[in-house]
């Protein structure tokens, strides 16, 4: 006979966990007793949404399962965030939460909440273990469903008088669940189709995203953009499974992506999408989206298929399975044409920004990040503007190196989905680019990289604004910078903090790098960006590097919501 | 127009909440909706109405199937098949009027299931059009209270 906790522990190790992120709390205590002897490495994060957002970042960095633990409660209330991060990108993750004893649910009883039914719909399966016969085997198919398939967070609610019964049930070898078979092997027909197409097309486009990141393709998609020398366009998070510097890389498309992109988008005859999901930020004006193409869609999701774009030839099936059968049956063509338009775009429309020395661009900092770490690093970010330039003036060559909420667009997720990248990846230089107001959100968790000497490097584009929405209030309200004045010096006269010298430090960074017990360091000008990055990214330990940049500078190209992508606004000008 | 969808389920608790969620969720509405377990203990089958052209009911019926405790579902809408609803229907019934409610009754083939001082009780079972058509002609008798189980359906196809 075994006991809840001891069933737990058994199925954790038999699916390969090694790291777990979390918090203790009453109800979990047993639990928290047990790993006491457990072989897992437990990092203890400040605040539950942190933990869900390291194990994110773990799982986007390895590839494998991401695993936190929480309390009833807060502590499971507090994932919720992180877990609907991980849901709109597909990220695979399992939650444990404690619950309440089976015979207090419904009662209202301390740090009760109906956990399984808040998280249910950002979830892809949850579980309300109500019998400890059944845990071993929840354990196995939390597992399971997370990793296969559309990947996807799970949560399991564990009661505790669940985790401390005792149970004859052990954790099965393999999973069986009557309604959860996703189909991996693309239908060979329908493959045939899009090989023909492609063979037919005068001017193909690949259109890449996140799914081929987490089916590992990227090497697939880079044999068959290659073999039928077809450009490659990604989403933002399909960046990495196509390599940037490559030719034929037109890098990203829609919102803020490359007017090459953009512009290949709308005129190709033949659009694959290969796990992505034409999303709005991607398509702008849906009627107009790549009018003049076929539209081909591989993807394992049967539900992303006609979404929002009508599909001519769907494909379900895992991309790395389907691109395996499809690439051989592809011609290789030279597309002369075609190729030479794109490369005509792509000359005369790189991305640019202002190139006045005096002043110290957002962009510039991303371009030495970019050249210090020789691209080699694993990027993370926030979410707003410093995030579109992150991937706009960094050329990601490898999969896995671009981590970043881009469904649910959380703030706060960056720094601690670095730290749990850098746990997975513990030999890869791991930087997060932040903005000021992204940065206050879940900073408490730098202590845990200071902790545990976890090297991440903290890289902050300090403007004074919630940027991306005061460059929306600046284009289409009129510049009425309703509430997204950060520091002291975007604000009128009448509108100064009191008693607060003007200075933009608000709050200030290196202090409050320092108190954490990170090194803390600041740029003010151009000059000083490279010296003080050069400093953090050879410190041993965590860094913060503030840089104060230009507070009114805007993400362009932009295509305004619901505009199509061919109306790119390129300057405020 | 109008779709029946016919799921077989996972018999336990919260499955239903998942379906409903869903669907609430994604903006979809519901017209009528039954569950009940099955001739096999460990599944229940849910049957709904809901409203929407084509490319709305494909996109309810993918993401329904995708969730975990969702084993198989039927757009019956696109087959032929056989759909039955159950009202009870209480109505006031005097001696007066009593021999003509039963009259029209026995047109529809609804049984009278309880008679009382003031009130009948009817069962009437058919298409939601003809539970909606007997559910018309005895309402100036004066209907106290109506309840509908929502469609049940079942598709013809053998084995």
């Amino acid at each position: 006979m075994r006991t809840g906790v001891e069933c737990l522990m058994d199925g954790l190790k038999k699916a390969g966990v090694q790291t777990i992120f979390g918090l203790p709390g009453g109800s979990v205590l047993d639990i928290f007793n047990g790993l006491y002897d457990a072989p897992f490495k437990f990092v203890l994060t400040r605040h539950e949404q942190g933990a869900t957002h390291m194990a994110d970042g773990y799982a986007r960095a390895t590839g494998r399962v991401g695993c936190c633990l929480v309390t009833s409660g807060p502590g499971a209330t507090n994932t919720v965030t992180g877990l609907g991060t991980a849901y709109m990108d597909s990220i695979p993750l399992v939650c444990i939460s404690g619950q309440v004893p089976t015979h207090m649910i419904g009662n209202d009883a301390f740090q009760e909440a109906d956990t399984t039914g808040i998280t249910r719909p950002v979830t892809k399966h949850n579980y309300l273990v109500r019998n400890v016969d059944d845990l071993p085997r929840i354990i196995a198919e939390a597992f399971y469903i997370a990793g296969t398939g559309k990947p996807g967070p799970v949560l399991v609610d564990i009661p505790k008088d669940v985790q401390r019964a005792s149970t004859k049930a052990h954790t099965p070898d393999s999973v069986s669940i009557r309604g959860y078979n996703p189909n991996t092997e693309g239908h060979p027909k329908q493959i045939a189709r899009l090989a023909e197409a492609i063979n037919k097309a005068k001017k193909p486009l690949l259109y890449v995203g996140g799914g081929a990141i987490a089916a590992n393709a990227a090497e697939e998609v880079t044999q068959l953009a290659r073999k039928a020398k077809i450009p490659v366009t990604t989403t933002l998070l399909g960046l990495g499974s196509f390599p940037e510097t490559d030719q034929l890389a037109l890098r990203m498309l829609g919102m803020h992506g490359s007017v090459t992109a953009n512009y290949a988008t709308h005129h190709c005859d033949l659009l694959v999408s290969i796990g992505a999901r034409f999303d709005d930020r991607v398509t702008g004006k849906i009627s107009e989206f790549a009018a003049h193409a076929k539209i081909a869609h591989i993807d394992i999701d049967p539900t992303a298929i006609s979404k929002s774009v009508p599909v001519d030839i769907p494909v379900v099936g895992d991309v790395k399975k389907v691109l395996k059968v499809l690439i051989p049956l592809v011609e290789s063509k030279e597309r002369t044409e075609w190729l030479t338009q794109i490369q005509e775009w792509k000359q005369k429309n790189p991305f640019a920004y202002d190139q006045n020395g005096a002043k110290l661009m957002p962009q510039y900092v991303i371009e030495q990040i970019y050249a210090l770490t020789k691209g080699d690093a694993i990027i993370v970010t926030e979410v707003g503007q410093h995030q579109m330039w992150s991937a706009q003036y960094y050329k990601y060559t490898q999969p896995r190196t671009f981590i970043s909420s881009g469904g649910l667009g959380t703030m706060g997720f960056g720094l601690p989905a670095a730290i749990g990248a850098q746990f997975g990846c513990p030999d890869r230089m791991v930087v997060d680019i932040s903005g000021d107001g992204s940065a206050q959100m879940n900073f408490q968790e730098l202590v845990v990289a200071v902790e545990h000497q976890v090297p991440i490097k903290v890289v902050i584009l300090n403007n004074g604004y919630l940027g991306m929405v005061r460059q929306w209030q600046e284009m289409f309200y009129k510049k009425k910078y309703s509430a997204t004045c950060l520091g002291q010096s975007g604000r009128g006269q009448n509108e100064k903090i009191k008693d607060h010298p003007d200075t933009p430090y608000l709050p200030d960074f290196v202090k409050l790098a320092e108190a954490h017990g990170a090194l803390g360091l600041r740029a003010k000008t151009r000059a000083a960006v490279v010296p003080m990055l050069e400093k953090a990214f050879a410190a041993d330990g965590p860094a913060v590097v503030e840089c104060m940049v230009e507070p009114e500078a805007n993400v362009f190209p932009m295509v305004p919501a619901g505009a199509s992508l061919t109306e790119m606004i390129q300057s405020m000008a | 127009m109008k779709h029946i969808i016919s799921m077989l389920v996972e018999n336990q608790p919260g499955v239903l909440a998942r379906v409903i969620g869903l669907i609430s969720g994604r903006g979809y509405n519901i017209d009528s909706l039954n569950v009940a377990p099955t001739q096999d203990i460990t599944t229940s089958r849910i049957t709904m109405t809901v409203p929407g052209d084509d490319h709305v009911l494909e996109q309810v019926t993918k993401q329904l199937n995708k969730l975990v405790d969702v084993i198989k579902v039927f757009d019956l809408t696109e087959e032929k098949y056989i759909d039955r609803e159950l009202a009870l229907v209480k109505v006031c019934a005097s001696p007066k009027n009593r021999s003509a409610l039963i009259e029209l009754a026995a047109l529809f083939r609804a049984e009278n299931v309880s008679v009382q001082n003031k009130a009948m009780i009817i069962q009437m079972v058919g298409t939601t059009d003809a539970v909606d058509n007997f559910l018309e002609l005895i309402k100036p008798h004066g209907i106290v209270e109506v309840s509908r189980t929502g469609v049940i359906a079942v598709g013809k196809a053998e084995g």
